[in-house]
């Protein structure tokens, strides 16, 4: 259940911000989440609503922008869309696949009022 | 601060008053967007380079031990240690939710080793190696093992310092395994197929597990042991030898 850790660190992190603005209420944190970043959203959106009670961030909305996950296969240079990990290459059956989009786990920005 | 909703308007700085009306009116409509763009982990991430700067300075070759709880992480670690331990200098960090016990094994072994205790957390981050580090003194040009929470998902995302991941699957646990938790494959750069001395007895096929492995990391590399027997040991500590003189 690391989700409840990564939440921690997203209010951590969006309350530093806010500080340094003086803000008193956090509204909306708006983050990047790839599919294959190893966080259930879920999970996530419940720990976010447990771990951010008597904080400034209580009642902020949690916009999770899912980052759909890409690859690379480094046999025949094919770009394409990676439903689960690990899947071969449609192209040429290949596993030696880069990911080149869908590990984000990224604060993107904060509303603050 | 304005009384009624706690933004940071002064209370007086704003009013908008008819005769006859008390109450006070001001602009809520202050929203102000900050751009982030930070790593949710970067705390942790930015602890673990420095774990890992130390871990140059000094010379110490740091291993992250990850796999399910009971595939023979401190078994392999007693073994290797009482095989080493007259040409390499080892510490060992000991992660696990709750009791001194895998600290204690170690410990009968003859190397420095700190027990940390997550309580209900389910993997180390890089604080509590930085904190444990501190705790012990580590000797130049060493090996420093990182036996981390038995755990096959959540230690993958948590960057320690260390120079790899070594995940240990044993053959009592299934061949699939790699492919129903992908992520710690991707991340290891070594995988030990521990438990071999009980092949004859479980349906473990060791090439459908190395074919999953590398269908999730291509490159990971393998080592087929038994800790217990030390059947396939000595290439394992070959491997050791080898990485801990090229730190």
């Amino acid at each position: 259940m690391h989700e409840m850790s990564i939440a921690i660190n997203i209010i951590d992190l969006a309350t530093d911000f806010a500080q340094k603005e003086n803000a008193h209420v956090i509204e909306r944190i708006q983050l990047d989440v790839g599919t294959l970043s190893g966080v259930l959203i879920d999970s996530l959106s419940f720990c976010f609503d447990a771990a951010s009670k008597n904080t400034i961030v209580e009642n902020a909305e949690l916009v999770i922008n899912a980052i759909p996950a890409k690859g690379n296969c480094t046999d025949c240079n094919n770009h394409f869309d990676v439903e689960q990990w690990p899947s071969p290459c449609p192209q040429c059956g290949g596993y030696f696949i880069t990911v080149s989009s869908g590990k984000e786990l990224k604060v993107k920005s904060i509303t603050i009022n | 601060m304005c009384d009624t909703c706690g933004c940071s308007q002064p209370a007086d700085a704003v009013t908008f008053k008819k005769p006859g009306e008390e109450h006070h009116h001001h602009d809520h409509n202050q929203d102000r967007i900050i751009n982030i763009e930070r790593d949710v982990l970067s705390k942790n991430n930015s602890v673990a380079e420095r774990n890992r700067g130390y871990f140059d300075a000094k010379n110490i070759l740091a291993l992250n031990l990850v796999s399910s709880p009971g595939s023979g992480k401190t078994t392999l670690l007693e073994k290797t240690i009482s095989k080493l331990k007259n040409t390499i200098a080892m510490a060992v960090i000991e992660g696990d939710q709750q009791t001194l016990r895998d600290a204690e094994r170690i410990q009968a072994t003859g190397a420095p080793v700190i027990q940390v205790n997550t309580g209900t957390g389910c993997h180390l981050d890089a604080d509590m190696i930085h904190r444990a580090i501190h705790e012990l003194t580590l000797d130049e040009n060493s090996v420093l093992w990182i036996e981390n929470v038995g755990n096959l998902v959540c230690p993958a995302l948590f960057d320690l310092g260390e120079a790899m991941k070594v995940v240990i699957i044993s053959t009592t646990e299934g061949d699939d395994k790699p492919l129903k938790y992908p992520n710690m494959f991707m991340e290891s750069q070594i995988c030990i197929i521990n438990k071999t001395d009980l092949l004859p007895y479980v349906d473990f096929n060791v090439e459908a597990c190395k074919n999953a492995a590398k269908q999730v990391n291509p490159s990971i590399e393998f080592f087929e042991l038994s800790a217990k027997t030390e059947d396939g040991l000595n290439d394992w500590l070959e491997w050791i030898q080898h990485q801990a003189a090229k730190e």
